[in-house]
């Protein structure tokens, strides 16, 4: 297994996502607040992540634009929820920095004015364990 | 000792390219009471069945083990074969080597070796077969139909036709079922009524039909040939021979408050009332929930301008009890209820409706006597948008998983009509894909973008938000364009998911028909038999065996009439033989098989009993091979082992038990 799969399968185990569900109905972006933000989105997560083509993911500003508002997760009829793909992606980014993903101490710095609140609270919900 | 024949079949390549035939045959001859063993092609076809009968002649076969497809294929098949060349039918067993084996399995070896042991089970089973008898019933020439929609009116008409009396049993008032409420009928565009009328005036006058409207089935008993079935005729309090259907009653009635069943509650009805005007029999009912009368014991007007006499207030449920040879259930669909899915806003804006209400909105006798308004404000609409898959295409728990098939098609339909009788109307439609597989469908939907200018977008809608001002704010995607879209829209319509009548879940019980996950009838095959239930004299008519269009479920209504008819025609049905039977020495009287019964073939009788020389009288199980379904639900039950099923007893099976465990 290369390290694209790799990657790929681990954002599968960690959103608990399958992919292969969708049926591109487009729902998700159709509900996505920040969907003129984004330059993947949320639609297209799915594909990336059926392609392996995690790097990209990980590069994307997508993942910093997402409210975690769950309006996708809540509202896709194929249980596909792109909302946890995104925030897969975004935990193997912070994993990748080091073992100890986040720590607490370090938020003041990395706070920046543009960063919605609820994307903080919602990655406290995911790396609190 | 038997002696045995054992057929293996190479369907084709079906079994022969994963399981070596030859080797399964070389086998076979090792087992006990095995004389001859043969391959063949096809075994099912005219050569291979004459090469059994030519066995059965030759080496005096006494039972027959077939190496093929499934029972359910083929085993009467060769259970004929074996009967036209003098062999007892139930002398045959299937080894089933193509579902249970060649088709699941890709190793040659694996396969062979799994065929081998099946093919010895079988063998092992034959060894103690005995001849059995199958016993006759008779055929009581009357169908029921249940449900009076446009399934229910073809097949009743078709059974009639072949002369055969038919009852409809109808719960509404009037038979004409949901195509009643449509306004126009896809690709053709006719008006829906002007097709459905002289459909429901023939069956209401054929001397071969009896329709018994507000009225529904209640209790079902019997078998095929022979069903009993209580049918509830509800109180309608009017007096049917009586009421001419002047329309006076309702015309005074002062109570107008309750919602129209017809118009989908856009609109409201009289306490009595009958729910459309070419509603047959044109007999109102009395809506006793509503009914002033009923409520308070004062106003009584009805009665008073009814010319006729026939208000009777003081009507009450009838049953009917009524003999059926076959049943066929037509029971149809409704729309899902919307109130999982929120974000369309359907329960906040009066101006967010099912197409099935719009259907109401468009049609000349709908509460807005066919003029396209917003049920808000009563002013017409400039910007429409519609939603397709509205619950259909579902695999989260708000859903259906099934495509409801009928929506791309009406949705195009209610697009052009409302593009061609106001132009200046804007339409769009969302959709996920245009399913049109039809003749001449996918040119209707064509027509729509081409010829009408209906604004098709692939794309979802995730939300409909309500403004101050009334209008409202549609948010989709375009995912051909990867942009997302706002628009404001003075009407949306959502092309609600449809489902199976509720009133199907306590049909299927009585007549123990089995239903699937999302409650449509179950075929006894899906390919093959598609029009009967698995349960013997039941027959599926219409959208409560899965979803399909008018002229499809004509098709299956006809079907359906064909099939019944089929059964109806016979004088008597050879019954299956392979009943339970209880010994008389072991039965103890306990009364458990009687109460697991779910045909209620088994009684107990007191009788003499001569038990190794002592003579008492005991308590003992009986059962009527009629009922008898051979379920086994009462072998398994008997503390005693005192029942058996005739064919499959304990002794055979675990005779095949033994031969797949050596």
């Amino acid at each position: 297994m290369n390290n694209a799969m790799k990657q790929a399968e681990q954002i599968r185990e960690i959103s608990g996502v399958n992919p292969y569900k969708c049926m591109k109905c487009g729902k998700c972006s159709a509900s996505c607040p920040s969907f003129n933000e984004m330059d993947i989105k949320p639609h297209q997560f799915v594909s990336y992540v059926l392609n392996n083509d995690i790097e990209a993911l990980m590069q994307s500003e997508s993942l910093w634009k997402c409210l975690s508002c769950f309006a996708c997760v809540e509202r896709c009829p194929r249980d596909v929820k792109p909302g946890k793909l995104i925030d897969a992606a975004r935990q193997l980014v912070v994993r990748q920095r080091d073992e100890t993903y986040l720590s607490p101490d370090e938020i003041p710095e990395l706070l920046d004015p543009d960063l919605p609140q609820q994307l903080l609270v919602s990655a406290f919900r995911r790396y609190r364990r | 000792m038997q002696r045995i024949g054992v057929f293996v079949c190479h369907c084709g390549s079906n079994i022969a390219a994963t399981v070596d035939v030859k080797k399964v045959v070389e086998m076979a001859r090792l087992e006990p009471g095995v004389v001859h063993a043969e391959d063949y092609q096809y075994m099912c076809s005219e050569v291979g069945q004459a090469k059994i009968a030519t066995a059965i002649h030759e080496k005096h076969l006494t039972g027959i083990v077939v190496c093929s497809c499934s029972p359910r294929m083929h085993e009467t098949t060769f259970r004929k074969a074996a009967e036209k060349a003098g062999l007892n039918p139930y002398m045959v067993e299937i080894a089933n080597i193509r579902e249970h084996c060649s088709w699941i399995h890709k190793n040659i070896e694996e396969a062979t070796k799994k065929a081998v042991i099946l093919a010895r089970a079988a063998i092992a089973k034959v060894n103690l077969n005995t001849p059995l008898k199958a016993g006759e019933s008779r055929v009581t020439k009357r169908a029921l139909v249940i449900g009076g929609g446009i399934a229910g009116i073809q097949t009743a008409l078709d059974i009639a036709e072949a002369g055969y009396e038919v009852d409809i049993v109808e719960k509404t008032p009037s038979i004409g079922g949901r195509m009643s409420q449509l306004d126009k009928t896809f690709p053709t565009l006719d008006c829906s009524a002007c097709i459905l009328t002289p459909k429901m005036v023939e069956a209401s006058a054929h001397d071969k039909i009896t329709i018994y409207t507000y009225s529904e089935v209640e209790k079902v008993s019997g078998f095929v040939g022979d069903f009993t079935v209580d049918i509830r005729k509800k109180a309608r309090s009017v007096d049917m021979t009586k009421c001419t259907g002047c329309g006076v009653c309702q015309e005074k009635c002062p109570s107008r408050k309750a919602p129209s069943e017809f118009n989908r509650g856009l609109s409201t009805r009289s306490a009595i009332y009958t729910p459309f005007a070419q509603a047959i029999p044109n007999v109102p009912v009395i809506d006793r929930e509503h009914c002033i009368k009923f409520k308070t014991g004062k106003c009584g007007l009805c009665e008073k301008v009814c010319q006729a006499g026939a208000i009777d207030y003081t009507q009450k449920d009838e049953i009917i009890t009524e003999k059926y040879g076959a049943i066929v259930v037509a029971t149809g669909f409704d729309t899902i209820k919307l109130d999982q899915y929120d974000e369309y806003a359907y329960s906040q804006s009066k101006d967010v409706i099912t197409s099935l209400e719009l259907e109401r909105i468009m049609n000349a006798a709908g509460p807005t006597k066919g003029h396209l308004e917003r049920l808000s404000d009563g002013k017409p609409p400039k910007n429409m948008v519609f939603i397709q898959c509205v619950g259909s295409r579902c695999s989260d728990n708000r859903g259906k998983s099934y495509c409801s098939k009928i929506c791309c098609m009406y949705t195009a339909k209610h697009a052009m009509l409302i593009r061609d009788k106001y132009p200046d109307v804007n339409v769009t439609v969302f959709y996920i894909d245009v399913r049109t597989p039809g003749k001449n469908f996918d040119e209707f939907y064509r027509r729509a973008v081409e010829d009408y200018g209906v604004n098709y977008i692939k794309g979802q809608v995730g939300k409909v938000a309500p403004q101050p001002d009334g209008s409202l704010l549609v948010q989709g995607v375009d995912l051909l364009d990867n942009k997302q879209i706002l628009m404001k829209a003075d009407m949306v319509v959502l092309a609600t998911a449809i489902e199976p009548d509720p009133s199907v879940r306590s049909i299927a019980t009585m007549l123990t028909a089995s239903i699937d996950t999302n409650n449509f009838l179950t075929e006894a095959h899906a390919k093959l038999r598609p029009v009967e239930s698995p349960t013997a004299g039941v027959f599926l008519s219409g959208v409560c065996q899965g979803p399909k269009d008018i002229p499809e479920t004509v098709a299956q209504a006809g079907a359906a009439a064909v099939k019944a008819i089929g059964l109806l025609a016979k004088d008597k049905l050879m019954t299956n033989p392979c009943t339970a039977k209880a010994d008389e020495l072991l039965c103890n009287g306990c009364s458990q098989c009687e109460n697991v019964c779910p045909y209620g073939a088994i009684s107990y009788e007191t009788k003499l009993i001569n038990d190794h020389g002592v003579r008492e009288e005991r308590r003992i199980a009986v059962v009527n091979n009629a009922l008898c379904q051979g379920c086994g639900a009462c072998t398994v039950t008997c503390p005693s082992g005192a029942m058996d099923l005739q064919g499959f007893s304990n002794r055979q099976i675990l005779a095949e038990v033994d031969a797949i465990c050596r």
